[in-house]
């Protein structure tokens, strides 16, 4: 079970929280102005890096608010957590922030 | 005896006589199963991916369509991800019409499967039921059986009592926490032998010319022009005119170095064995709503499964109180159990996507295809998938029966919504 760090509450037993997937995906400012490619992209398609990954959690069973976690999807090892808003933390030991996503490509038929 | 340079034996054929001569020299004199041959400058058709789907596909490649200049290229041994790690449950009664399509096609490719390789899978049909637990359930289990019955797939509604007369250890009284209302039955479902399927597969594709390259893991991709030209690998660069992308868990990874996006996320999904009992469990018994799904092993053991980790991983193990669930919950449908020891846990790491069915298609790089997004339920489908498959790759184009399960219907919006109707699909 994972210790998470609740930047409110402290260090509690994974049990507490949810998950809730890749962070920092913001919805459009205007959905109308996207394609159907655009809109499937911000609907379906997400990062599923192994290594150091950006995602959501909210700390369901204790104070209920949403905030962000740097962690390692091939050790679980989690390097931050840090609140919604916040400067995103760096990877330790890594020369520059995590890659952001690449320019989103979507499938031909 | 093999000369140095010379091909190694071709395969030797299992039947009763050649069990009872290999007996006189005590099993000692078998022939190696498939070769261990060192990679060819360039193949036809790259798969990437040693488990029970590629290798599916490089021996229908062959057998169906002829094209036997094909490697499969595994990064460890065969068969050492998710197919040797499920818990073996084979079944076609899916809800939606292209599931119960597809699913049923690879059900009766393994009902033939052990006399087609000349390979015993143990394939064991001693039927599935899917329990209910609330009238919902009841509602969703009955319009699942009346879907799957127009669907020419197999399919009975059980009440309670025939529920308890299948499978004589379920707690069924109306007291119990989770009350069984009544259970679907597929008799033609039941459990295969995992490393077997993975071993006879390979073994068939090798006779028929196919290079199964274990310690071998795919790094990047030679793309020229939009089209793929070959594979860069841990044993050198391999030239390739298709190449088809069978990795399950890992399948965001290799398609990030091919440069598209696929909507996957990989998460951890553990199973685990009891201490090896007396034959208690006839069928095999799964419950969406409490998650369990259990059946026995020939050896005796229990075989279980537990539920997916939320967060995303590729560590190959999860979190304890995952199994902790699933333990009371095994506890409380099969009071028998209580003092069961367990013996050993691991996990698997699988690729889900958005509405829990798999991806069988083409890609925004030419010729390259990807076959992904099985999740919690591939094993059933591994001679199916590798059907559909291979005729993708060889055409070009889906077969009709995988037509639906292509990328861009999360850009046209046609799901195919199994986690709405199947809620967990193993
Ligand atoms: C605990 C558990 C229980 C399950 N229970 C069931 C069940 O009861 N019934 C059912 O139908 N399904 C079940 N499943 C799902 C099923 O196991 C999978 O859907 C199915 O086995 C996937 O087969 P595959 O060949 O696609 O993947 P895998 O068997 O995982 O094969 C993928 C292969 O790709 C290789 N690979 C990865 N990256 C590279 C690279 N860069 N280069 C070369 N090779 C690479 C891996 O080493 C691996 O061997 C379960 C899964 C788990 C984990
Ligand atoms: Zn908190």
């Amino acid at each position: 079970m994972l210790l998470i760090r609740c930047p409110y509450c402290g260090l509690r037993p994974e049990v507490e929280f949810s998950y809730g997937g890749e962070a920092h995906i913001s919805r459009p400012e205007d959905p109308n102005a996207l394609n159907d490619e655009e809109w499937g992209d911000f609907l379906f398609m997400r990062a599923n890096q192994k290594g150091a990954f950006r995602e959501r959690w909210v700390h369901t069973h204790g104070c209920r608010r949403w905030f962000n976690v740097l962690r390692d999807t091939s050790s679980h090892e989690i390097h931050a957590t840090y609140e919604v808003g916040a400067p995103k933390p760096d990877v330790p030991g890594a020369a520059k922030p995590v890659r952001k996503p690449r320019a989103r490509k979507s499938a031909k038929p | 005896m093999v000369l140095l340079g010379e091909p190694e034996k071709a395969m030797k054929r299992f039947s009763a006589l050649s069990l009872a001569r290999n007996a006189f020299t005590h099993h000692e004199n078998w022939p190696r199963q498939w070769r261990s041959p060192e990679p060819k400058p360039d193949y036809d058709v790259i798969v990437v991916g040693g488990g029970g789907h590629g290798l599916a596909t490089a021996f229908y490649l062959a057998k169906e369509h002829g094209i036997t200049n094909v490697a499969v290229l595994e990064k460890g041994w065969i068969g050492g991800g998710n197919t040797g790690r499920n818990t073996t449950i084979v079944r076609s009664n899916y809800l939606f019409d292209e599931s119960a399509h597809l699913y049923e096609k690879s059900l009766q490719l393994f009902e033939q499967l052990s006399q087609e390789l000349n390979y015993n899978i143990m394939m064991s049909q001693r039927g599935v039921m899917n329990l209910a637990h609330n009238l919902h359930d009841v509602r969703e289990s009955k319009r699942r059986v009346y879907a799957n019955k127009l669907n020419g797939v197999d399919a009975d509604w059980l009440e309670p009592e025939e529920v308890k007369a299948f499978c004589p250890i379920i707690d069924i009284s109306p007291k119990a926490r989770y009350p069984v209302m009544g259970a679907t039955l597929q008799r033609r479902a039941g459990v295969a032998r995992h490393d077997a399927v993975a071993w006879g597969l390979a073994r068939a594709a090798d006779d028929r010319g196919v290079d199964i390259i274990q310690n071998c893991e795919v790094t990047g991709f030679r793309i020229e022009n939009g089209a793929v030209t070959g594979v860069e690998t841990t044993k050198g660069t391999i030239g390739a005119r298709k190449v088809g992308i069978v990795v399950a868990g890992h399948t965001s990874v290799l398609c990030e170095m091919a440069g598209f996006r696929v909507p996957l996320t990989s998460h951890p999904l553990q199973a685990l064995v009891s201490e090896p009992i007396k034959p208690v469990h006839p069928c095999v018994v799964m419950s969406n709503a409490v998650h369990v799904y259990v059946s026995q092993s020939d050896k005796g053991e229990l075989v279980i499964g537990a539920g997916i980790d939320s967060y995303n991983s590729y560590a190959q193990r999860g979190s304890f109180h995952i199994i902790e669930g699933q333990m009371g919950a095994l506890k409380e449908l099969f009071p028998i159990f209580s003092r069961l020891r367990m013996m050993r846990s691991w996990g698997g790491i699988v690729d889900t996507a958005p509405d829990a069915s798999a991806i069988i298609s083409k890609t925004p790089v030419d010729n390259i295809f990807i076959n992904c997004g099985w999740g919690t339920g591939g094993f059933k489908a591994t001679p199916g998938s590798g059907w559909v498959f291979a005729y993708t790759i060889a055409k070009g184009e889906p077969h009709p029966l995988n037509a639906g399960f292509t990328l861009d219907r999360f850009t046209s919006g046609a799901l195919i919504d199994e986690h709405g109707a199947a809620g967990v699909a193993h």
